[in-house]
């Protein structure tokens, strides 16, 4: 092993983990927000509310997160009407590009999670929710939701662990994230143990984030003591 | 009678496919009225007393609380649905429920679960929402868990706290479904105290119930339901001492 190494490239080691971390918890917090109300319209008995949701749900979860990425980054760019809208400063910056396929990606996976959560809601505990006058948007966000997100929360840490280790695939898309650099330096080097630093980084990466999710799982769900 | 209906129901029916569990049941509750619905499983109580607060929505029939008459429609399938989802919010507000399975909230402290409906639903300030509270935990004879959950409490002590959460909705009306029915025997009393001391309190209270004892001494008026029928209707002295129906006779001493 060349510890030379980790002293020559510490630097682009540590700002691409910079770049993994942030894309991972950006994604994350943006993808929990979209599930939150698609895992409600996937729970809905309409068919204008779970048609749309599960053909979203389906599409990402039945597509390779390389492709998804692909179709954003280099797909995109082939119509005159993206490449001439407001939004082509955003949909032509790679990272830009990385969060948003990420962000789309996790969202079904995290919907479908939350979707087990509310089916897991006691229906007496939401009885007594609509005996006591509660609208239908407050039992959500009251009752459903919360229990949903508490019974669904040590699966979802395990989606975000995944989604750390997907996100080494936005260097496919010149993203100077974390795997971005480790091929950079490698590519220079033809060094194998850049490839076993780089996997040391992701090990603790993953758990610094088991660590976070147990935490919280342990303040949320204090509920459960006795059961 | 000087008070006035709190509770009717008009020839009421439900269906669940098939199977006709109400077949035109009525009812007249007057304020501070305690009304006990007894019946063997399969008789429609539960479904008759759902049916109040439209957690069962009935094939057809009319409820009126306090002179208020529910607003029914049909819907594209012939079938009953409410038509202002306003209206039913405001009138379930009104008439606490109290569950078999107390249904407390479970990811809530036992205070949060107390506060939750006040606080959300009625909008009442929350510092107000808490002393009220509080002040019924001690009513109900547990001051000390308010920062215990559900799970922690046994289940005498849960349906003491779903009771303290009915009240704390000032309530109109409470509805009690088979309260003391999931609890362990020696826990039923200290359910059944409370519930008598409300009944003192000249509660309007509308309870299915296999208590017996509770049914004689602290109802207004007793029901007697039959696959989907009322067999014995009237004051507890007259339904237990004369009863007029055989099911009922059989129903009394088969001991239940």
């Amino acid at each position: 092993m060349d510890f030379e190494l980790l002293t020559q490239y510490g630097d682009r080691f540590w700002d691409g983990t910079l770049i993994s971390l942030k894309l991972v918890l950006m994604s994350s917090i943006l993808g929990l927000l979209i599930a939150l109300p698609m895992a409600l319209a996937r729970s809905s008995h309409h068919r204008r509310y779970w048609i749309p949701a599960y053909s979203y749900i389906y599409f990402f979860r039945g597509t390779p997160l390389l492709i998804q990425l692909f179709i954003i980054y280099y797909g995109l760019g082939q119509f005159e009407a993206i490449t001439n809208s407001f939004l082509w400063p955003v949909l032509s910056d790679a990272e830009w590009c990385g969060l948003i396929g990420m962000t789309l990606n996790t969202a079904a996976y995290t919907a479908e999670i939350l979707r087990g959560g509310i089916r897991a809601v006691p229906r007496g505990e939401i009885e007594a929710a609509k005996a006591y006058g509660m609208s239908w948007w407050l039992l959500q966000r009251r009752i459903v939701l919360p229990r949903a997100l508490r019974i669904a929360w040590p699966a979802y840490g395990n989606e975000v662990i995944l989604l750390l280790k997907g996100s080494a695939l936005v260097s496919t898309i010149a993203v100077w994230d974390l795997m971005g650099e480790t091929r950079s330096i490698f590519s220079r080097t033809y060094a194998l143990e850049i490839f076993v630093y780089a996997a040391i980084i992701y090990f603790l990466l993953t758990f610094l984030l088991t660590r976070v999710f147990n935490q919280i799982e342990k303040r949320i769900n204090r509920y459960l003591v006795s059961y | 009678m000087t008070s006035s209906a709190a509770i009717t129901i008009n020839d009421l029916h439900k269906t669940f496919g098939d199977n006709q569990v109400l077949k035109g049941v009525s009812l007249n509750a007057h304020e501070g009225d305690v009304v006990s619905i007894l019946g063997s499983s399969g008789s429609g109580k539960s479904t008759m007393l759902r049916c109040i607060n439209l957690l069962e929505i009935p094939t057809s029939g009319e409820i009126i609380i306090n002179g208020e008459l529910l607003d029914l429609k049909k819907n594209r399938h012939g079938e009953l649905e409410p038509a202002d989802h306003r209206q039913i919010a405001r009138i379930r507000s009104s008439l606490s429920m109290v569950f078999q399975s107390f249904n407390l909230w479970s990811h809530m402290t036992i205070l949060e679960n107390i506060i939750e409906a006040p606080v959300h639903v009625l909008k009442k300030s929350k510092a107000e929402a808490i002393e009220k509270g509080r002040e019924l935990l001690a009513k109900v004879g547990i001051p000390d868990k308010a920062d215990a959950y559900p799970g922690e409490l046994s289940g005498g002590q849960q349906q003491r706290v779903a009771i303290a959460r009915a009240l704390a909705m000032e309530p109109q009306a409470m509805l009690f479904d088979e309260p003391t029915s999931a609890l362990d025997p020696e826990l039923v009393n200290e359910v059944l105290q409370v519930m008598r001391q409300l009944a003192d309190e000249g509660r309007t209270m509308i309870v299915v119930t296999h208590e017996m004892g509770f049914a004689r001494e602290v109802s207004d008026q007793v029901i007697f339901l039959h696959e989907g029928l009322i067999e014995e209707q009237g004051p507890p002295d007259q339904v237990f001492d004369h009863p007029k129906s055989d099911r009922f006779k059989q129903f009394l001493s088969s001991g239940l």
